[in-house]
Formats: structure tokens, sequence, C-alpha cells
């Protein structure tokens, strides 16, 4: 029997208020091979670990079990207390007696027979454990950024600065995400594109940033440090190295019904087109659902006027092969379809837009040439009805898109756009309807404010319950002001609906070809909610932007920035320790029936055929199961598929698991 | 005196601390003006317990039950449940003066409309 030391913490009275920590540390005492137990109220303070440190030596220690939180908190500060006082890190164990005990018990009696219980186990554990030995991998020095909207434009400048390569992948054929379809930014009313456009150029100059435009990825395999990522090059029909992007195809394309998609499907644009005029890459593309040679096989127009010769109308897909040590998510977000919201008449009249289509009316090169003004009849509007939380906040099953969170942005975007709408147009009647607003930040209440007092924005506390289009083109909305409690009705030209955001929809697939998690409203989780909040709970994978939670652009560029820095202290290394608590299989018992390899997730498992062959009986050749111990991520799946129990974990080995059974049965 | 808050809530399944008011409801209600308390009022009034002033007024019967409130609540409130359940609750406080479903037929004339027979029904068979 090995000798053992029980350490109990009180953890203030976080454990001790529901526990009686002397009474487990007394009766956990009694247990066969413990020689030592003690309990104190911080075991994980420079205190509490000394008393470890000197007790393995003292009473010559040859497992360790500490009572305290969860495993998750502390294992690794217990580990290398341990490993400091000369014993093998994993001849540790820890019994969880905060989160899975005192917290969530009343009773203190409840509570003390419950962590002896935990304890025991523990005890019973780590008599089985053995010293383990954590491998290495190497690191492969590159890393993915996928989305090439500010969130992956920033991480990747930021990698890319720190003296490594990085891929960009992004499924528009131009990178610059949704800061290319908006206006003017909160806080300071600067020009989007005016900061945006020289980040873009960045990435297509520095030598250590490729762009993959109109590109996805495929498949992900592989682990931390070491991805392999099969992409899948969409073919633009257009030769990306030798097109100039001069737009002669575009200017000679016959087709001019294609709904634009940089404008929201508000204008038309050909079917050879570059998405707008700062696109990186500049480069054409051919849209193959409208382009008449591609659809027909007939005109060709655009290959006869390209000096370039680089239209190409047989080009396929292709398929670039990459290893990546470190891959971040920038997938970014989509307002809402609000097709479903009757009340507000978004589907009946050309005049109610949502917030996004607004921006691009007032952007310069949007479809009324940044005009304030109805898309109906092209007239300027006289009064604006700007409507808070379309679909966020909403609990309920009234139009089944609604999203439960506050999109967070559209406080601060409405108050710019009723700001921009007075300033310009000073004759304008604006009114904003709002739930409440939402708008704490650095200057950024100040800016709302400034709304109200300077820009003489109304501001009413109510929401919007109806918008009938009237005959004489105008819009009657119906809503409620709670202040002065009365129903309004305020005689509009146009409103407009600040929709939710939820996240790209290509989100979803991505995650789980990364394996990484996703909360209810796909947005990706992050590995802990405070304390790493740009980092999967996937080793290896990253969050930037708003793929991770809605976010303004500071925001989106300060979490950009610091997964950048996560993942450059990443690829610094030349190498990651492994965690040793992976499979191995018994050759003696394995019968080579494939049935782990096919449960495997991580594809840790291959097949090889070994001599048995004992002296006299000839040979005897078998196929055995053998484990990559650097792919193997000790997910145990495999232990339980194999039928001849020939597959184990080490560190959770299926009897280390009994004995706890057995411990806690007793 | 009976619990009415009690009673409203149970009568009608309404979690009126679900209200994050924002005066949809309101903002919708078709009878707004011909109401005292409207449709949010109800909800708050209900949470606070202040049932007997709901009691009192005209705009329980002057509600339509069209349910837009309903139909267009954020959060799944219902707040024409709860103006339902007051005017149940003053049926109760009268005694049982409810409308049968046989006494229907001699009170129909070819000049009413039907909605007004069943939001009728709705509103005394309780
Ligand atoms: C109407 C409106 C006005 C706004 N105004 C302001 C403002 O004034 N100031 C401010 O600070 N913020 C503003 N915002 C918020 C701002 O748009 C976001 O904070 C910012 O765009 C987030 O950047 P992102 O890179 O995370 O996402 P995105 O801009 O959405 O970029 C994501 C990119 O990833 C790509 N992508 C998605 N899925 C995949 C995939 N599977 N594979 C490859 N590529 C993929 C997309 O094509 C896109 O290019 C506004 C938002 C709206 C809706
Ligand atoms: S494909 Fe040819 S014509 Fe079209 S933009 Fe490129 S270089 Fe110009
Ligand atoms: S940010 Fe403002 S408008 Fe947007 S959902 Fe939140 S509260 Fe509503
Ligand atoms: S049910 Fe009553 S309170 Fe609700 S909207 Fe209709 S009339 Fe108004
Ligand atoms: S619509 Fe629903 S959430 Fe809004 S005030 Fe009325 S009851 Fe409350």
């Amino acid at each position: 029997m090995l000798r053992i030391g029980v350490f109990v913490c009180h953890c203030g009275t976080n454990i001790a208020g529901t526990v009686d920590v002397k009474a487990v540390a007394e009766t956990l005492g009694k247990e066969p091979a413990v020689v030592f137990s003690t309990d104190y109220p911080y075991m994980c303070s420079e205190a509490g670990q000394n008393i470890i440190k000197d007790a393995i030596k003292e009473y010559q220690l040859e497992g360790v079990v500490v009572c305290s939180c969860s495993p998750r908190m502390h294992e690794a500060t217990f580990r290398k207390a341990v490993a400091a006082a000369g014993l093998n890190p994993y001849m540790l164990e820890v019994a969880n007696i905060r989160e899975q005990c005192s917290w969530i018990h009343k009773d203190m009696a409840e509570g003390t027979a419950k962590a002896i219980v935990l304890g025991r186990t523990a005890v019973a554990k780590v008599q089985l454990n053995a010293p383990l030995t954590a491998g290495e991998s190497p690191v492969v020095k590159r890393a993915l950024v996928i989305g090439g909207g500010i969130a992956g434009i920033q991480t990747a400048l930021d990698i890319a600065e720190a003296g490594y390569p990085v891929d960009i992948v992004e499924k528009e054929p131009t990178i610059g995400g949704k800061m290319t379809q908006i206006d003017k930014t909160f806080p300071t009313l600067d020009c989007s594109s005016c900061i945006l456009t020289p980040k873009m150029v960045e990435c297509a100059q520095n030598e250590n940033i490729t762009i993959y435009s109109y590109s996805e990825v495929e498949a992900v395999t592989g682990f931390v440090g070491n991805f392999s990522v099969k992409i899948r090059r969409k073919a633009r029909f257009v030769d990306e190295d030798k097109c100039t992007g001069c737009g002669a195809c575009t200017e000679k394309c016959p087709v001019k019904n294609a709904p634009d998609a940089y404008n929201l499907g508000l204008s038309n644009r050909h079917a050879a087109y570059i998405p707008f005029a700062q696109a990186i890459p500049n480069v054409a593309v051919l849209d193959k659902e409208r382009c008449i040679k591609l659809t027909k096989g007939k005109c060709g127009l655009c290959s006869t006027v390209c000096s370039a010769g680089a239209i190409d109308y047989e080009q396929q897909d292709s398929f670039v092969e990459e290893k990546y040590g470190a891959i971040v998510a920038a997938t970014g977000y989509n307002p809402i379809n609000i097709d479903g919201y009757d009340e507000f008449a978004y589907s009946q009249s050309k005049d109610v837009v949502t917030s996004l289509e607004f921006e691009r009316i007032l952007k310069a090169d949007g479809p009324t040439e940044g005009h304030l003004a109805r898309l109906s009849d092209g007239k300027q509007p006289k009064t604006i009805v700007f409507v808070q939380c379309v679909g966020s906040r909403e609990s309920g099953s009234a139009h089944g898109c609604g999203k439960e969170y506050c999109s967070k942005i559209c406080c601060m975007y409405t108050a710019k756009h009723a700001m921009l709408c007075r300033e310009k147009y000073p004759d304008t009647d604006v009114y904003v309807f709002y739930i409440d607003v939402r708008t704490p930040g650095k200057n950024y209440d100040e800016f709302y404010r400034r709304a109200v007092e300077q820009y003489g924005v109304h501001y009413i506390k109510g929401m919007v319950g109806k918008v009938a289009p009237q005959a004489d083109g105008t819009l009657d909305v119906q809503a409620s002001d709670l202040i002065s409690n009365e129903q309004l009705h305020v005689k509009a030209d146009m409103v407009v609906l600040a929709a939710a955001i939820e996240p790209d929809k290509s989100a979803r697939p991505l995650a789980t070809m990364l394996t990484a998690s996703m909360d209810t409203n796909d947005f990706f989780t992050e590995a802990h909610a405070k304390l790493r909040p740009v980092e999967s709970p996937t080793a290896g994978v990253f969050l930037s932007g708003v793929c991770q939670g809605p976010k303004d652009i500071p925001e989106t560029v300060a979490q950009a920035g610091a997964a950048a820095s996560k993942v450059i202290g990443l690829l610094a290394k030349d190498k990651l320790s492994c965690n040793p608590c992976v499979a191995h299989s018994n050759e003696m018992k394995c019968n080579g029936c494939s049935s782990c390899a096919n449960v495997c997730p991580y594809g840790a498992i291959t097949y090889e055929d070994k001599d048995f062959s004992r002296r006299k009986d000839g040979t005897m050749m078998r196929r055995v199961a053998s484990v990559n111990e650097a792919v193997c991520q000790g997910c145990g799946a495999c232990t339980v598929a194999c039928p001849s129990g020939a597959m184990d974990l080490k560190g959770f080995a299926t009897s280390q698991i009994m004995a706890e059974v057995d411990a806690i049965c007793k | 005196m009976a619990d009415y808050k009690e009673l409203v809530l149970t009568a009608s399944g309404v979690n009126p601390l679900k209200c994050m008011r924002c005066g949809k409801c309101s903002g919708t209600c078709p009878s707004y003006d011909a109401m005292e308390y409207h449709p949010h009022q109800f909800v708050y009034m209900v949470e606070k317990g202040d049932i007997e002033k709901l009691m009192e007024s005209k705009s329980i019967y002057t509600c339509l039950s069209c349910f837009a409130c309903v139909e267009r609540c954020p959060r799944d409130v219902e707040p024409a449940k709860l103006v339902e359940a007051v005017r149940l609750a003053v049926i109760r406080q009268q005694g049982k003066n409810h409308l049968k479903s046989e006494q229907i037929p001699d009170m129909v004339d070819e000049e009413l409309p039907q909605q007004a027979i069943v939001s009728a029904f709705r509103k005394y068979s309780k």
C-alpha cells in the first residue's frame, strides 16, 4: 500500500461553512493507508502548499489527496507543489468538496458525510495511480484565422506583426465584413471605410499574411500545435493572379439585375462584379447563378474585353491543405431576418428598413449615393421613426426568431443614426422609441445625451405596436408613450428597425469541425467567462469578435488583439507538453476489431500487424490497435467502445474508477 | 377578504415578473383610449397587488379581448389573460351571474356580429 497524505481545505468559509473540515480530516486520517491528515484555511496559498511539501518529505508520502475546490480550479497548482517536493505530479488526486459538496448542501451533517465519502473515494483512487510523464509535441508556427471582418483582420495583423505567418479564410469575395457597409462609426463619427481600408490594404501587403478570399474551411483534423485544415477555394471564374481589377468585365457584362449583396439587395449589380471599390483582393468574380455564359453557355463578353486574359469559364473549386499551430474563429454576425414582424410592415413597405440597410442609404457608395431618401419614391423623409430592440430581448414565441439577449450595439448606432439625420438635415423630425437606453462605456452615454440635448432627437420610452402604410405614402406609427401614459400616432415617412444580431449561420458547422463548443444562441463559448474570454475550451482554438458575443468595433478590436497575443504565446513555443492521461491498448487483449478507431473523434488510433509467434507454434500475426499519444486527447470514448476491455486510460483506468465506486458504496 | 392577487395569478396562469415594461402591449392595443388602465398597467398593478382598483375600473369591460397584446408581447406575458382574470374576480365576488350557453340563442339578433358573441361568452362565462 502507498503511504498517503490527506489535506482538507476550508476555502475560508466556502467549504468550512457547510462542512466540518476538522471531522473530515480526522475521519480520513483513520483510512488504512493514510499516514498523515490535516486541514488548513487556504490550501492553495503559499503556506498551504508548504504544508503539503513538508508533509511529503516528513512522512515519505507516496500519494497525495487534496479535498478542496474543483480540480479545474487548482489541480495544476497542487500538481506543481507535489512535484516540487519530489513526487510525480500525477500521484495527486483532488476531491471536489466545494462545487460538488459545500456549495450545494445547506445541512452541515449531510455536507460533512458527503465530503468524507468524496475524500475516501480519492484515497481509493490514488492508491492505484501510477507515475506519468508528459510527452511533447512540436508546434507548427503558422496560424489560421477564419473570417475576415475587422476581428479577423486585426488578429491576423497582430500575429503577422509578431513574425508568424497567418492565413485568413474569408467566405465572401473580399475581406472587411460588416464594417465595409457602415457609413460613420460611433462614438467619434469617423468614416468606417477610412479607418478600415488601410487595415485591409495592410493585410494584402504584409508578407506574413495570405488571404484566401471566397474560400471556406472544409475539414479540420489534428490538435493544438498541429492542426491540418482543408480549405475550399470556390471557383470565381477569374484568375486571381492575372486580374488587375480594372473592371472592364463588369462594365461590359449585359446582366444588370443581380441583387447586390453589398447593398443588402437594395440595388442591383452585374453578373461579373467586384464587390466595391476598395475590395481586397481587388479581383472580379463571376456570379455563377446569373452569368449567361455559365448558365446557358452563351455570351462570353467579359473574356473578350479582359485585356489581362483573366476570365476562365472552366475554373473549378480547388483545395488547399495546410498545417497550423493555432486557429482563430472570427466569423462575426448578421442581422436576423425580420420578415416575420408583420406589425412593423417591413415586408409591405420599402420605407421600413433595417438599421444596416439605413447605413447603406447614408453611405456615399450606397443605393441612394449617400442622400437620405425614401426607397419608394426617392423623396427626402421629413419624419423618421427609429424602433429599438426589434427581435432582441424576446423570450416569447411571438415571432419565432427573436433573441433573448440584448444585441448591445443598437442603442449606440440608433443614437448615431438619429444624430446624423439631424445634423445633415436639420428640418427632419426624428423619434426614437426605446425600452431602455443602454449606453455604458467610455463617452457612450455622453454620446446618447448629445443626440437628445444638442440634436433635439425625440426619445420616447415605449414600444411601437404597429406600423401601418397609408394611402398617401406615409406610415402611421402607433406606439405607447409610457411616461405620459398615452398611445401615440406618429405620421412618419420612414421607419428604421434596429434588428437583433445573431452569429453567422456557418458558425455552427464550423464549431463542429473544430470541436469547439457553442451556447444555445450559436455564439462560441469561451474557456472561462471571466478569466479566459478569448480562448475556446478546445485547446488551440481562439475567439475573436462578435462570433463570441455581441460587440461593437472598439471591443472587437480589443478582443482581436487579445486573441492574437494568445496565439503568439502558443506559436512562440517550440514544443507543447502533452496530456499524459491518454489511452493505451493491451495488445494481449485486443482483437483488432476497429471499434475503438470508429469512435475516436481525434483519429488517434491506428492498427498494426504484429508478430506474436511463439517458438514452437510457427508464425502468428495479429492486428492490434495502437494509440498515437500526441493525438489522443484522453476523452475515453475508446475505452467504453472496446468489446474486449483492451483499451484503458492512463490516470483514469477502469480499475481506478471501480475502486472509486467501491469506496462510495462501502 | 379574498386574496385577489392569488386568484388572478392562478386563474390567468400569468407571471407578471416576466414583463420587461416595454409597453408594446399598450402600443398595440386597439381599445387603448377607452381603457382607464392599459394592458401594461394591468401587468404592473397585478404584480403590486393593486387588484381592487382594476376590479372597480370600466377597463375590464372596454378591453375587446382581441388578444393583440398577447400576440405581440415579446416576453409571452399575456396581459389580456390578466384582464380576463380580473373580470373573473369580479364575477366571483358578485355571485354566480354567469352567462350560460343556453341563454345565448335568445340574446342573438341579426345585427349582432359573431365576434361580439364569442367575445361576450369569453367575458361572462367564467
Ligand atoms: C447597423 C449597424 C451599425 C453599426 N455601427 C457601428 C458603429 O458605428 N461603431 C461600432 O463600433 N460598431 C458598429 N456596429 C458593430 C460592428 O459592425 C461590429 O462590431 C463589427 O463589424 C464586428 O466585426 P466582426 O469581424 O466580429 O464581424 P463581421 O464584421 O460580421 O465579420 C465577419 C466576417 O467573417 C466572414 N465569415 C463568416 N463566417 C465565415 C466562415 N464560416 N468562413 C469564412 N468566413 C466567414 C464574414 O463573411 C465576414 O466577412 C454596427 C453594427 C450594425 C448592424
Ligand atoms: S477579370 Fe479582367 S476585366 Fe475583370 S477586373 Fe479582372 S482584369 Fe479586369
Ligand atoms: S442595445 Fe439597446 S436597442 Fe439593442 S437590444 Fe439592447 S437595449 Fe435593445
Ligand atoms: S385584449 Fe384587451 S388589452 Fe389586450 S390589446 Fe385587446 S383590447 Fe387591448
Ligand atoms: S408587451 Fe409584454 S413585456 Fe411589454 S409591457 Fe406588455 S406585458 Fe410587459
